[in-house]
């Protein structure tokens, strides 16, 4: 476009010289060209380039999480850098995914989103949002556990289109004063089913699979492959009965334990961590079979992916990585056995001192979501009790 | 002399190209939507079918939940009329020099966010909230009364939202009556009591009536006191529209159940219209 309009600018200065234009037109022209360089390529362009370049932003989960993205990670990249990252918070995965449907085609407004679970991964994927990372940008990806990794590349054939970078469960939680632990430890699963605690249980609302993978084991049963499905729904319809809140946010969870509105409930492992650093009564169980997921940093399409390979490097540095964790609760991605990992983070739950995961049971993304829509009406009919 | 019908229209031109292009404009894409179709991955097919609306009939559920937010915007409409109703009178008949300031009560909650005002009851109602806490305090109780996370507790975030409204409406209805109407009724024999109910209440008529339709209305559409105060089974429509939009991506359904309440909710208007006029609750509003 500029050498366009340097090509014309000559032309015209030579017709002024012939005197084939007058001097108003020249004046005119000069005028109407320096407008266009300047919005265009010119100094404004650069502006807007430069504004372009210098920012990144990052969608996160708010609260405690996103206090350790931006103190230990956001805040010393734009340091080293001089990239600005946009701190920015979703109010749940599936409001974000809508979020980002609407706005598609990609326009750069969603760069990096801190999600959880390989199915949304899937999902994204499937819908198109995706893009391959360059790894050699990236090599602090070496420190990642490859479990982690290959679990990502086995969706995206190979390839990667986020980084994972902590991982969690969503074990038991329960309260201490009201429920010993031998009891809760002799019952396992079956805690969240049990009858004496009427009145005083929770669960998460939003997500089928999670009440579906302890109903599942509850009756005995692989949560990958569940084979009596009719089980798995009366166990569910039965546990409704005993239910006082289906909670909606980790927020809200954190307050229904702390101020002992229920006793038990399903519960994200760093918010139980978070309940007991405050001193609540809260305890917390892992037993058999117990929910795993990975949250990872997923570019979407439309993103500069040079500034985001550069973010997502600085992020698995071993100090901000680690940082971040101790933060947010939850043990980062890094491999223990290639990056050593202090007693703080060696005590999370989820933890895994091998680095192999080999114990940990995750959600299969095509088991799960080639059944999501169906399942997730199902549970909705059984939560609203019909 | 010079036609200035036009004149109107170009003031009124930057509101409805606002309204048209902020309200019409989105209502006719989710009309549009219902029609589609939901890919099993969550990408929206364009078509024209009814299957999306068929599925709401199809069985029970979809229409209970329809039927169970009627049935709550009736009671809260129901509450609302008999809470509001008092406070509007006393106003009315009030010529306490506070009647400003108690005016103001009533709308100091649309200061605070409503989401802050609707948690604020958990504090409240929870089991280690302010009320179970006190007789619990004053042995009035061993164990904590079940009071959040039902129906009543939604009922009541309904009423802490909506009941301004009602009282305003009723206010302004009761504001415009000549209160030497009721004194002749007295004056011809008419008690108290008598005077209220053949004069002033029938003439407050068209603001009760106003502040019925807006309380049902905004009801029928509302979503966080069910979603923080309510518990199983005390979903309402508007949940089950979030839901199916955001839970499952499935844009097409979420339409065609919005859809389905907002004809409901037309024809609920247009009857009102047809029998008390749409415009009394213009005239309410601006009425002296």
């Amino acid at each position: 476009m500029k050498n366009d309009l340097e090509k014309r600018l000559d032309d015209v200065v030579e017709n002024y010289k012939e005197g084939n234009i007058s001097r108003r037109d020249f004046v005119k022209f000069l005028g109407i060209s320096g407008a266009a360089i300047g919005l265009v390529g010119g100094p404004l362009g650069l502006v807007h380039k430069a504004l372009a370049a210098k920012s990144i932003t990052c969608h996160s989960w708010g609260g405690s999480t996103s206090e350790a993205l931006r103190k230990f990670a956001f805040d010393p990249f734009t340091k080293e850098t001089g990239i600005e990252v946009v701190d920015a918070a979703f109010t749940g995965m599936d409001a974000f995914l809508t979020q980002v449907k609407a706005s598609y085609p990609p326009g750069g407004e969603f760069n990096i989103a801190h999600l959880s679970a390989v199915y949304d991964y899937a999902r994204y994927t499937d819908l198109g949002f995706g893009v391959v990372l360059d790894e050699s940008k990236i090599p602090n990806l070496g420190n990642v556990m490859v479990k982690m990794t290959e679990t990502l590349r086995a969706i995206t054939k190979g390839t990667l289109s986020a980084v994972p970078y902590d991982l969690g469960q969503t074990g038991i939680a329960y309260n201490t004063n009201k429920i010993p632990k031998e009891k809760a430890e002799e019952m396992g699963v079956s805690l969240l089913f049990d009858k004496s605690l009427k009145g005083k249980l929770g669960s998460w609302s939003g997500d089928f699979r999670t009440n579906m993978w302890y109903a599942a084991l509850h009756t005995g049963q692989s949560p990958n492959d569940i084979k009596d499905i009719d089980a798995v729904w009366n166990a569910l319809k039965e546990q409704q009965a005993l239910i006082k809140k289906y909670w909606a946010s980790g927020s809200e969870l954190m307050s229904l334990l702390a101020n002992g509105d229920i006793d038990a409930t399903v519960a994200w492992s760093g918010r139980v961590a978070a309940l007991q650093k405050e001193g609540h009564p809260i305890g917390y169980l892992a037993p058999e079979g117990t929910y795993s997921w990975m949250e990872y940093m997923y570019v979407l399409k439309g993103t500069d992916l040079d500034v985001a390979q550069k973010l997502l490097n600085f992020m698995l540095e071993p100090s901000a990585a680690i940082a971040v964790a101790k933060g947010q609760s939850y043990p980062s991605s890094l491999d223990p056995t290639k990056v050593p990992m202090p007693d703080e983070i060696k005590q999370l739950p989820a933890f895994d001192p091998t680095g192999k995961l080999d114990g940990y049971l995750f959600a299969d993304p095509v088991y799960w979501n080639s059944h999501q829509l169906e399942w997730t009406e199902k549970w909705d009919r059984i939560m609203a009790g019909k | 002399m010079k036609n200035k019908a036009w004149k109107p229209w170009a003031l009124l031109s930057p509101s409805l190209t606002a309204v048209f292009l902020l309200l019409v404009v989105p209502v006719c894409f989710v009309v549009v939507y219902s029609f589609w179709l939901r890919s099993p991955t969550g990408q929206d097919i364009p078509a024209f079918q009814l299957g999306n609306y068929a599925k709401f009939f199809e069985d029970f559920f979809y229409p209970s939940i329809l039927l169970n937010t009627l049935r709550v915007a009736i009671e809260t409409v129901f509450l609302c009329l008999v809470l509001g109703y008092i406070p509007a009178y006393f106003f009315y008949k009030t010529e306490s020099r506070f009647k400003p300031f108690l005016m103001i009560l009533v709308m100091l909650p649309f200061w605070i966010s409503f989401i802050i005002r609707t948690l604020s009851w958990i504090n409240i109602l929870g089991d280690s909230g302010l009320i179970n806490h006190l007789l619990i305090k004053f042995n009035v109780i061993n164990s904590p009364l079940p009071m959040l996370y039902n129906e009543g507790a939604v009922i009541m975030g309904l009423l802490q939202y909506l009941l301004p409204f009602m009282i305003l409406n009723i206010y302004v209805s009761l504001d415009g009556i000549d209160k030497s109407l009721a004194e002749a009724a007295k004056s011809l024999g008419c008690t108290e009591w008598q005077a209220f109910r053949e004069v002033t209440l029938p003439l407050s008529l068209p603001g009760v009536s106003a502040g019925s339709l807006l309380v049902f209305v905004l009801t029928c559409g509302t979503y966080l006191p069910p979603m923080i105060l309510g518990g199983p089974g005390n979903e309402m429509i508007a949940n089950l529209i979030f839901k199916r939009v955001v839970g499952t991506l499935d844009w097409p359904f979420g339409s065609a159940i919005s859809t389905i309440l907002m004809l409901l909710l037309m024809i609920i208007v247009y009857t009102y219209n047809r029998y008390m006029g749409i415009n009394q609750i213009f005239k309410t509003l601006s009425s002296k």
